[in-house]
């Protein structure tokens, strides 16, 4: 596997992983702050809002079965996903948004989110990079809708899905199809303790190295696109004996040069490297890149 | 439509159905002449995206229909394309296919029965805030959905859009001790399970009785989960292969969910009502006891209920559970050779809220070239319309703001999912 040194290598510094323990000491102490001691701090509002979207990235929250009720204890969760679509309330210290902007509507709601919201944060593939819906942007939408509905004039839909930073400014992008919970977890107690988070911008391939897991492309031969992958997810796929598919979106600077004839070489056909980029972060710029750096590649 | 004398009522949202959509009701006088639920989910065009496609990669494309039931659209997937391609995956594989389904509906029914629904009965707004007065009973059902999470995490990676499913079986297969680990927290999880159906039991329930027919997966001898024939209560039987002909979908101007119905015009339910009604007999002992201890019959026909019946299934979702990982031995691949063919397959599993039904037509390339899903919540959207039709009917007494609580309630009671479906309620009652 000679080529292997191609690929940038994991560089093993920055952050410490994240600890769920810690993160829930953390959490404990800014929610008796908040509700235990004399007089109470103010508790900061939190929103979640949805766009287009299948709802994963919100049920994270939830899914934070031994924080959630500490985390109920140190911020008022004021909206939860479901608020009227036309009426928007607030005004909320934190809004998590959730899902693409894919209708009329929703851009119009994404602005009024924007003005009720003191920091917005962006969650999930959708919500960072357009989700896997955005593969419409590459397509006829008039002929998507004729696919799937009897009617199509009773759809209305805007011909692009489109990433929350398209449309208004975002304090903080969180990434994943799903997120992390770690992550969520990590982003709302540092603002709960007016701590930068700590959310790292490196590869997958570092926390493959963390966890100890051997590279999937040199032990097995199996293609994965960790290499040019935002870390955050803990390095799951390859844990699995699966190269990783991207859910996290591109890396900084990814270096799709090497990585694209690594992943021929390893035997993917030239229409499967198109596709393996054409996922949950299909419109990311550099994975709609590497697409055409693929297609131009020889079959 | 002409809104005459609409009335927008104040509850602008329904915050535990976690989806956006509007319910309006048309009365003339005492008489309820229409009802409708309006859907707004914006659409995302699976359906179209998937043709071109590779035939292995929809078990991780429609996961992302929906975060709530994942595991539903991979098994539905793959029981589709394997379909098409010939080929059975049984024995082990099976198992572990049935395990991380288990933990899919431990972990969602603990979430609609303490976060979403519980709180209804018990009237607060939410269950975090019912966790102010009662925190040790939602510490319990948060530690029943973690149960649920830990299930699709050593088996599919992790609990939304597990990453291990692949056709034919896995990528990698859980060694013994990954799953032995689940085992300590999965029998107080039985212990919880139990308690649960009692504490649901005492709650008070309307007498109501939705009238519609009910289609689930059957297949003698086990609680049909993953694989089995189509049934329904009305008696008909047939194979996934004839879903097509049965089932029909319509394309109404209030929606951008489908409505089905079946072939003849009945309207039907799916989901946790019809899967107890076909097929309580083949329960465990206990979640049999269970519900006859908490005053269930062989079949059950209020909506309301449903929560008996959810607390029901994850008592047996849990034993299921634990029984696959005590008589557990790692097979020796992790899964079988699924090469393509051209052809057709067909797929249908029970999600958590009903039956799914996956359809893909792929060429000898393996290149999908027609798929067709049909999610529960478009199968019960027309048996939940009539439903509240009759519902409403009843309560016409009520004013405005009483009706829209006891409706959000009634449809709560479908636990209609985030995505596949509906975001809620704005009621527009039009009494002229
Ligand atoms: S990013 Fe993925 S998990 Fe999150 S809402 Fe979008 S489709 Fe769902």
């Amino acid at each position: 596997m000679g080529n292997h040194t191609a690929i940038p290598g994991p560089q093993l510094t920055g952050p410490r992983p994240l600890r769920e323990e810690s993160l829930r000491e953390e959490l404990l102490r800014e929610e008796s702050l908040r509700e235990h001691h004399g007089a109470p701090m103010a508790k900061p509002t939190l929103a979640v809002w949805k766009l287009a979207s299948c709802d994963g990235c919100q049920l994270t929250l939830l899914d934070c079965e031994d924080e959630l009720l500490a985390l109920a204890g140190a911020v008022e969760i004021a909206h939860f996903t479901e608020a009227s679509s036309d009426h928007v309330g607030g005004p909320y210290d934190v809004s998590l948004v959730e899902g693409s902007v894919t209708t009329e509507r929703d851009a119009r709601r994404i602005a009024e989110i924007r003005e009720v919201s003191r920091v917005l944060v962006s969650i999930g593939a959708c919500a960072t990079s357009g989700g896997i819906q955005a593969l419409r942007n590459f397509a006829d939408v008039a002929e998507f809708t004729s696919v799937v509905y009897a009617r199509p004039e009773f759809i209305s839909t805007l011909g692009t899905s489109t990433p929350v930073a398209d449309h208004v400014s975002v304090d903080f992008e969180l990434r994943g199809c799903p997120i992390d919970r770690r992550q969520l977890l990590e982003l709302l107690t540092a603002l709960l303790a007016g701590r930068k988070p700590q959310i790292p911008a490196h590869s997958v391939c570092y926390e493959c190295k963390l966890r100890g897991t051997p590279c999937v492309m040199v032990a097995r031969g199996t293609p994965c696109l960790g290499p040019v992958t935002q870390a955050g997810c803990g390095a799951i796929c390859p844990s699995f004996a699966r190269g990783c598919y991207g859910c996290f979106g591109p890396v900084a600077n990814p270096n799709l040069a090497s990585l694209i004839p690594e992943l021929r070489r390893l035997g993917m056909p030239q229409a499967a490297v198109d596709r393996v980029f054409a996922t949950f972060n299909a419109a990311s710029p550099a994975f709609a890149r590497a697409r055409t750096e693929a297609r131009a590649g020889t079959p | 439509m002409t809104h005459r004398n609409d009335r927008v009522l104040a509850v602008a949202e329904l915050a535990r159905v976690e989806g956006e959509g509007a319910m309006y009701i048309r009365a003339s006088g005492d008489v309820v002449e229409e009802v409708r639920l309006d859907i707004y989910e914006p659409p995302r065009f699976f359906e179209a995206f998937l043709r071109g496609r590779g035939y292995a990669e929809p078990p991780d494309i429609t996961a992302r229909i929906c975060g709530i039931c994942p595991v539903a659209y991979q098994m539905s997937a793959c029981a589709a394309i394997e379909d098409a391609c010939g080929v059975t995956v049984y024995g082990t594989l099976a198992d572990l296919r049935r395990l991380l389904y288990c933990g899919e509906w431990i972990e969602s029914h603990a979430l609609h029965i303490y976060l979403l629904h519980a709180p209804d009965f018990l009237g607060y707004a939410s269950g975090i805030e019912m966790a102010a007065d009662r925190r040790d009973i939602v510490e319990r059902g948060l530690a029943l959905k973690k149960a649920g999470n830990s299930i699709m995490e050593a088996v599919g990676g992790r609990a939304i859009h597990p990453v291990n499913v692949r056709i034919g079986g896995f990528y990698r297969v859980p060694t013994r001790a990954e799953l032995a680990a689940l085992a300590g927290p999965l029998r107080r999880a039985l212990d919880d399970a139990l308690a649960t159906v009692r504490w649901v039991a005492g709650f008070e329930f309307p007498d109501h009785a939705c009238g519609a027919d009910m289609l689930a997966l059957s297949l003698p001898g086990t609680y049909a989960i993953e694989r089995g024939a189509v049934a329904t209560l009305s008696g008909m039987r047939f194979g996934a292969a004839e879903f097509d002909e049965h089932v029909v979908e319509e394309h109404v101007p209030h929606s951008t969910a489908l409505h089905a119905h079946l072939a003849g015009g009945g309207r039907y339910l799916t989901g946790p009502l019809a899967r107890y009604s076909l097929n309580s007999s083949w329960l465990s002992p206990l979640a049999r006891a269970a519900a006859r201890d908490a005053g269930l019959g062989p079949a059950c026909d209020n909506p309301f209920r449903s929560i008996i019946v959810r607390a029901v299934e994850v008592v047996y979702a849990v034993e299921e559970a634990l029984r696959i990982i005590d008589g557990y031995q790692p097979p020796g691949r992790p899964a079988v050779e699924v090469r393509p063919r051209a052809g057709v397959g067909h797929g249908v599993t029970e999600a958590p809220r009903g039956t799914l039904y996956h359809r893909y037509q792929i060429g000898a390339d393996g290149i999908i070239t027609d798929a067709r899903i049909v999610p529960p919540t478009s199968q019960n959207q027309a048996a939940i319309e009539t439903d509240l039709h009759a519902f409403v009917q009843a309560r016409m007494d009520l004013d405005d703001a009483e009706l829209t609580r006891r409706c959000e309630q009634a449809i709560r009671n479908y636990d209609p999912c985030i995505s596949c479906s509906t975001h809620f309620l704005n009621l527009t009652v039009d009494r002229s």
